[in-house]
């Protein structure tokens, strides 16, 4: 079969028709896809994430991000995605829960020793849990408990002693991302 | 389909249906819907609507339906491991799904088609242990029957093991390739004998959580983020006081905020329980998305006038409460136990001794905030609940759409922590007036400053308890006296029964000395409270086990003896709530913990050590904790936690909820309180309601699990009672300060 022949149409001014022009926006790159937003800029990275790109596994912890819920990475760094607008992130790397294990699925070692150890309570404050032992891990590939006492999280299920077990057991092993 | 079904209960029946693509399912059918099967759907593919407890398809893989919602109680895995045992499955080719509520209508009412689903109590597994062991069992003998009648071979020839079929020529046939076969079997008559525990090789076998691979890849939905399309968020700003008003409002800049579709206010409607309706007058901004309701709400103009209760604070109630149990003549509103006569005993005393301990009002403080997300349509509600009572969401949303019972459907996942808060349902009213009042589906959220500010607290409360010891320094008589605003208030509770949620009759020393009296006076307070995590056993055991070290102290004696000789020689003791205590059950647990830690260190040891014991509903729980202090700062260096629930189902669950109990006690004990001034919470992030850092709490919880073989009890806060006592035991031993006061730290720190 021949191929098709492209035809070029051309837009005339008579016709209506105009092309639309590309919209203005901030490009930020979310687990390694790239992302045009171009609403209100002064809109929270968590809002963007979790009503927008429905990314859900980032949570909502408090309007302050106090509970540690709400973290991500920022250019591989820990920060409370409430607290970031996205104005401030063009051109930056987001890192969520949901992009942590490789693409072919298979987990970070932080995600792998949170299983081996059973360090889930409800399990809603785990992903701030996994991005901040993520963020000391690659500060600290072999954290102290001193070190490990410095996360920001809180959980009242009580999952702190088996989180530490994890970070532990995950030491020296996390190379990414 | 076919068999008439095997009686559970009164109304309930088991019953094995025919799924699509030759799947087996074992569920419930209902005694009068006889004629009417589970719809089609139900036993499609969509996992949402297994409809059923068990489902065994061609490939041989398993769905197992968890009727409890899991607030991160792991009843997820328990019971679906209980059935699975049943079952002979595979656990790696078992799925599990939660069932959401299960209701039909049985004209007009509602009829629970899974029986109890209640999550978070600590009754999922005592329940399960005793209803769904039979689901388990009825399909692995249904399973047994049609390889036997394809082998021509008896059922008692044939044994199972891991989710295949073995007959005595050692040929295996998985479950997969019977179920369609098995699904044609009738019934039989009555429910097939269960398996004996020594064939158990699931039950006392550690697994971890289902839903573990789902949460750390940030997978596992909760209520919170589900969607619907054209769903309009809505956040809310409540009243700072419950019985307040709205008198001014001013909507002109939120509703120019983009995105601000509409403004609706809310009132508790009168006459209905607290829990049923909205907790507080309340101004919803509804919007396209979250950002912009949240704008919008920042930019409502509202002027709230207090109501009566602007004169309560939470110094105030105390005050009464101090000045209830000083008069010595007041009479209390309930004399909950009276045995012996304390009066009498008192004038052959030798010694006597008395303490007043004071604990805080405290809040829920769910991870995941309060939401809902309903859909309203003319013959249909449809909503997803972050909720631990399916079945009183159901009734809100009933009474406020009047729908028929099987027209309304509530999906529960896994939920963001409970603690007793999503036993109400005030945030399911809200959702549904909104949802009502836009004619839109509604996706409710609170913030985290709504959260702390517009609770179910659980009370504060001053316990007073005196003792008068013989000369053989026996415990001779308790005289207790508690006052508290009960949690039951105003919840169509009877005025004589407001007291069961505050203490227990039968806790201890109760049963164990001749002469026990226990007292409770009634606060009234405006404040709303409602069930709360641990509930009256938190309290209670603060106090009781707080005394009871400073009773032996007082005679110089080791505080594990005076434990001991108090419990005394191992018996059974009749509770006047049915059931006994089993003196030698919680000796052992205390003895473990005492083992562990070293105790025979306690008169040496430069750090603390402090012992606390309790029994709750059949299970037995003691802690100790040993403490150092570095200057002002408190280290709290081992804990041990030793329980006796009886059968343990999922070990490695177990554990995750007594070490996690014991660091939620600890967290609580440590540092938070609910400050009510001028009717209004003071309290209204985490920075003022500090729950524990990584850095405050031990580094590890020992635990040790007594082995048992008796019908299991509940777990889910069975450790939290005695974590709080042993520690301000543990401080006094380390510091010489006796803390009779919660939050331990801010008291400790006076001091000192």
């Amino acid at each position: 079969m021949a191929p098709v022949q492209a035809q070029v149409l051309p837009i005339s001014q008579e016709s209506g028709i105009v092309a639309e022009k590309v919209r203005d926006g901030i490009d930020l790159e979310v687990n390694g896809e790239h992302f045009r937003h171009t609403g209100d800029a002064q809109m929270p990275l968590l809002w963007y994430l979790r009503d927008v790109l429905r990314l859900t596994g980032t949570k909502y912890g408090g309007e302050h991000g106090e509970n540690g819920a709400d973290l991500v990475l920022l250019d591989g760094k820990a920060v409370s995605a409430i607290t970031v607008p996205l104005a401030g992130l063009a051109g930056k790397a987001v890192t969520t829960v949901e992009g942590l294990a490789a693409n072919d699925g298979s987990l970070h070692p932080l995600q792998q020793a949170f299983i081996d150890e059973d360090a889930i309570g409800c399990g809603y404050c785990t992903p701030g849990w996994l991005i901040a032992g993520v963020d000391l891990l690659r500060r600290k590939p072999h954290p102290n408990d001193g070190d490990i006492d410095q996360l920001p999280n809180l959980c009242r299920c009580g999952c702190q002693t088996r989180v530490r077990r994890a970070i532990k057991r995950a030491a020296g092993k996390a190379g990414r991302p | 389909m076919s068999g008439n079904g095997i009686r559970l209960s009164r109304r309930r029946f088991l019953q094995v249906l025919a799924g699509s693509a030759g799947a087996l399912v074992v569920g419930i059918r209902i005694a009068d819907a006889a004629d009417v099967p589970l719809p089609p759907a139900m036993l499609g593919d969509n996992l949402y609507n297994l409809g059923a407890y068990v489902r065994i398809d061609a490939d041989g893989n398993v769905l197992i339906g968890a009727r409890d919602p899991d607030t991160g109680t792991g009843v997820a895995t328990a019971l679906p491991r209980i059935i699975a045992e049943e079952l002979d499955a595979d656990w790696n080719r078992v799925g599990v799904v939660a069932l959401g509520l299960g209701v039909s209508s049985d004209n007009g009412k509602p009829r629970w088609t899974y029986g109890r689903q209640v999550g978070g109590v600590g009754g999922s597994i005592p329940a399960a242990w005793n209803e769904l062991r039979q689901v388990g069992a009825v399909a692995r003998w249904l399973l047994l029957q049609a390889a036997a009648r394809r082998l021509g071979v008896p059922a008692s020839r044939l044994r199972c093991d891991a989710g295949m079929v073995i007959a005595p020529d050692g040929r295996r046939f998985g479950y997969g390739t019977l179920a369609a076969d098995a699904s044609k079997i009738a019934l039989p008559d009555r429910v097939p004998p269960l398996k004996n525990a020594a064939d158990y090789k699931l039950i006392g076998h550690g697994t971890g959580d289902v839903d573990a691979r789902a949460i750390v890849t940030g997978q596992a939905r909760y209520a919170i983020d589900h969607h619907y399309g054209d769903a309009l968020v809505a956040v809310l700003v409540h009243c700072p006081w419950p019985d307040g008003t709205l008198a001014r409002i001013d909507t002109t800049d939120a509703l120019a905020v983009q995105g601000v579709v509409k403004v609706v206010q809310l009132k508790p409607e009168p006459g209905q329980p607290p829990g049923s309706t909205v907790i507080a007058p309340a101004v919803a901004v509804l919007a396209e998305n979250t950002w912009a309701a949240l704008q919008g709400r920042d930019k409502l103009k509202l002027e709230w006038k207090p109501g009566a209760s602007a004169g309560e604070s939470s110094a105030g109630l105390e005050q009464q409460a101090t000045a209830l149990l000083a008069d010595d003549t007041a009479v209390p509103t309930t004399r909950v136990r009276n045995d012996g006569d304390v009066d009498a005993a008192g004038k052959k005393a030798a010694r006597r001794l008395d303490a007043t301990y004071v604990q805080p009002w405290l809040a829920h403080a769910t991870a995941e905030p309060m939401n809902c997300l309903v859909r309203l349509d003319k013959d249909r509600a449809s909503l997803v609940v972050p909720t631990q009572a399916p079945q009183k969401a159901w009734a809100v949303v009933q009474r406020l759409t009047g729908l028929a019972a099987d027209q309304i459907d509530i999906r529960v996942p896994r939920v963001g922590g409970g603690y007793g808060r999503r036993l109400d349902h005030d945030y399911v009213a809200e959702a549904v007036m909104l949802a009502k009042a836009v004619n839109k589906p509604v996706r409710l959220m609170w913030t985290r400053e709504q959260d702390f500010g517009h609770d179910y607290y659980r009370a504060g409360s001053v316990h007073q308890i005196h003792v008068i010891i013989d000369r053989k320094r026996q415990l001779l008589a308790w005289n207790q006296r508690m006052a508290s605003a009960s949690a039951l208030a105003h919840r169509g509770m009877p005025d004589d029964r407001l007291w069961t949620s505050e203490l227990q009759a039968d806790q201890l020393p109760a049963a164990l000395v001749p002469n026990y009296r226990s007292d409770w006076y009634a606060l009234a307070s405006a404040t709303p409270r409602g069930p709360a995590r641990g509930m009256p056993h938190l309290s209670n055991a603060f106090a009781v086990e707080s005394f009871i070290d400073e009773i032996a102290h007082t005679m110089r004696e080791d505080p594990l003896k005076t434990r001991l000789r108090i419990l005394g020689e191992p018996r059974a003791l009749p509770l006047s709530s049915g059931g006994t205590l089993d003196t030698g059950r919680l000796a052992n647990v205390l003895k473990l913990v005492a083992d562990r830690i070293e105790w025979k260190n306690w008169l040496r040891t430069v750090n603390g050590l402090g012992i606390a014991c309790w029994h709750v509903d059949g299970a037995y729980v003691a802690h100790a904790i040993e403490v150092a202090m570095q200057g002002e700062q408190l280290v709290i260096e081992r804990v041990v936690c030793a329980v006796d629930v009886g059968r343990v189902i999922n070990p490695l669950g177990l554990e995750g909820q007594v070490a996690g109990a014991t660091l939620d006690a600890l967290s609580i004990a440590l540092n938070a309180a609910i400050t009510i001034k001028g009717g209004q919470v003071q309290q209204h992030s985490y920075k003022d309601y500090p729950l524990a850092s990584m850095a405050q709490l031990p580094n590890d919880v020992e635990i040790i699990t007594v082995a048992g073989d008796r019908a299991p009890a509940g777990a889910s806060f069975l450790a939290m009672p005695t974590a709080a006592p042993a520690l301000a035991n543990a401080v006094f031993r380390a510091s010489a300060v006796r803390v009779r006061r919660l939050p331990l730290m801010k008291e400790l720190l006076r001091l000192l």
